[in-house]
């Protein structure tokens, strides 16, 4: 698997060089959110805000009336919860195209408590007119641009930085409203987003070695949420769902998929791995995944439970597991 | 201003006091004092200050056209009201929306609302909302929420600035806002960004939902603080037409214009007096005191 390294920064010069309407808003947070190029490429449309981040959503929505499409950047943190009132009433309610890129979701920092957006798609999902996306790689960094631009209205973004592996191929780019199908089963249907994902393919790749037959659905566009073909999936699950989130289970993807499970009267069991109900803390993003429970582990743990069964798979042979570069649909000789 | 000016401005003035006071009385309770205070304010920028796009026929307000969305294609902003937007007409942003009903009567007395316009007010399915929106006439950003339409009112001037637009952007803030952080944040923004293109008219009447704002928390001295986050500052009679008006034409490159219009919560209605030190709604206590304001309608000289 490759991984690669500031993919946002080197992507958002390519992509907005033709695109003078784009400005840049920075929060005093400007390498950390991978901004730096494009302030060097573009200085008159970068926009240094300071730590001021209620204002910058209010001025940033001004820009957006008069014609501008504003991208916000600042650790997702001082966007939702600082600012939530500003994101509610200045942007949101007036439908305004303010593409909001927030930086840290869940527990990618070891930043503690204060710099974990682990709430952040509970309270921003409440909010009408709001578009909510969650990369999950490199491949989905680059190619998540022209679906926020074109998105008629405010976006929010749980943002990538550094690092980021690439999951998927870079021919299929990421799609509004699509969820990748990365493998096809019988007996349950996992769903999972974001990091958690290369989590779940490792943990869904050693199940199905001891003989288990699983569904597994990556969702990049948490709302509007497509449900229909993982309500189709679940339904036919022998035991049901298994969501994977790096969120708390209150108000993320697995309260998406249990209100959609309810609303089609889909009588299956669903299992929520995320945070349960805490805040994080100041550690490692392994051993956080570990110590709340969202890790390919964890994964591999519930479904013992769930099928009544042990399989022995031991940590060593999920950190073997190799990743190949997954295709967005699996082909039909793979089923 | 010339003598004409003056006498146009408080007519207008006159005018926006005695329809709030007339609605206050036909709806028993309204924001009075908001109009007494700052009549003389909005009558001197909508008739000498600010440069508006005219208004050929004043408009009658549309309904409500449902909360903004992807898919309303039928909504839109009271800013019409103010005028088409080209780029070198002024603009207006209304902060306080609890300043709706004083806006109201303004834009009537100014022919850019019909006057039939207060008959919408707080009426259910109406734009002409109680505190206003930005479907109400006259508005056209999120105002409600303290605070917030001053950065988007930066905003606004930013993008203006970017578009090479001689238009200017004219604020009116309650001087309450300036216990919000935003504010200050709205400040520290515009002075760094040198926003040259944005006036901003402060009614300070010293007077908040709880009380006198000395007491409830106070944020004098003003002009000081104001000028220290880099505003060119003009302290004013705000009952004086020659006073309001000539700050607007000054200019100081790089540094935003505020003007602190220092007011009297019962300007013109001597008898509000009697509600000090609470003047953020008016309710009747008794027939007798609206009987009393009955009074001083009937009597209204402008």
């Amino acid at each position: 698997m490759e991984t690669l390294s500031r993919v946002h920064a080197k992507n958002l010069v390519k992509w907005a060089g033709n695109k003078p309407e784009v400005l840049v808003l920075s929060a005093d947070l400007t390498s950390s959110t991978e901004i730096d190029l494009f302030r060097e490429a573009y200085p008159s449309r970068f926009i240094s805000a300071g730590i001021a981040e209620q204002n910058m959503l209010s001025v940033a929505a001004g820009l957006a009336r008069e014609g501008f499409v504003p991208f916000i950047h600042t650790f997702a943190v001082f966007i939702y919860r600082r600012a939530f009132d500003q994101m509610a009433m200045s942007i949101a309610y007036s439908n305004l195209p303010v593409k909001m890129f927030g930086f840290l979701p869940g527990i990618t920092t070891p930043g503690g408590a204060t710099h974990q957006a682990t709430d952040d798609i509970a309270v921003v999902r409440a909010l009408p007119n709001m578009t909510i996306f969650e990369a999950g790689d490199a491949t989905e960094v680059e190619s998540l641009l022209d679906p926020v631009m074109e998105t008629n209205g405010p976006v929010y973004i749980r943002m990538l930085r550094g690092d980021v592996p690439r999951l998927f191929d870079k021919n299929e780019p990421l799609k509004k409203g699509i969820n990748r199908v990365l493998s096809r089963g019988t007996d349950f249907t996992v769903i999972s987003s974001g990091l958690c994902t290369e989590e779940a393919i490792k943990a869904v790749k050693a199940l199905k070695a001891k003989g288990l037959s699983i569904t597994h659905f990556h969702v990049s566009t948490l709302k509007p949420f497509n449900s229909k073909d993982i309500l189709d999936s679940i339904a036919s699950s022998k035991y049901g769902a298994i969501t994977m989130e790096n969120h708390t289970v209150l108000g993320g993807l697995g309260s998406i998929v249990a209100d959609a499970m309810a609303g089609a009267g889909i009588g299956k069991k669903l299992y929520k791995l995320g945070l349960q109900d805490k805040f994080g803390h100041g550690a490692s993003k392994g051993y956080l995944m570990r110590e709340y429970g969202f890790d390919a582990m964890a994964l591999v743990l519930k479904a013992e439970e769930i099928a009544g069964a042990k399989f022995g798979i031991t940590e060593n042979e999920l950190k073997s597991v190799k990743i190949e570069v997954m295709h967005g649909d699996i082909k039909a000789e793979d089923l | 201003m010339t003598t004409d000016e003056i006498k146009e401005a408080k007519r207008v003035a006159a005018g926006i006091r005695k329809r709030v006071l007339t609605h206050t009385l036909k709806h028993n309770g309204g924001y009075l004092s908001q109009a007494c205070s700052s009549a003389d304010a909005l009558a001197a920028l909508y008739t000498k200050i600010m440069k508006l796009g005219p208004v050929e026929t004043p408009f009658v307000p549309k309904p409500f056209p449902g909360v903004p969305g992807p898919d309303n294609h039928d909504y839109f902003t009271g800013g019409y009201y103010n005028g088409a937007h080209m780029p070198e007409y002024d603009r207006f942003i209304l902060s306080p929306a609890h300043y709706a009903l004083a806006l109201y009567a303004c834009l009537i007395e100014t022919g850019r609302m019909d006057e039939t316009g207060l008959d919408y007010f707080n009426k259910d399915g109406s734009s002409v909302e109680m505190i206003g929106s930005e479907h109400s006439p006259g508005m056209e950003v999120t105002n409600g929420s303290l605070g917030q339409a001053i950065s988007q009112a930066a905003g606004i001037a930013l993008a203006r600035r970017l578009k090479k637009e001689a238009g200017r952007v004219f604020v009116f803030l309650s001087d309450g806002e300036l216990q919000i952080g935003q504010t200050w944040e709205a400040f520290q923004f515009i002075s760094h960004w040198k926003l040259d293109n944005i006036i901003i008219y402060v009614d300070v009447n010293g007077c908040q939902c709880d009380g006198k704002m000395s007491d409830v928390m106070n944020i004098e001295p003003i002009s000081s603080r104001l000028e220290a986050f880099g505003a060119k500052v003009f302290r004013i009679d705000g009952h004086n037409f020659e006073e309001l008006a000539s700050p607007a034409s000054s200019h100081k490159a790089g540094s935003p214009i505020v003007v602190l219009s220092y007011t009297n919560p019962y300007q013109g209605i001597e008898l509000l007096k009697n509600n000090a030190p609470k003047f953020h709604y008016m309710r009747f206590k008794s027939e007798d005191e609206k009987k009393l304001y009955g009074e001083v309608l009937a009597s209204w000289k402008p």
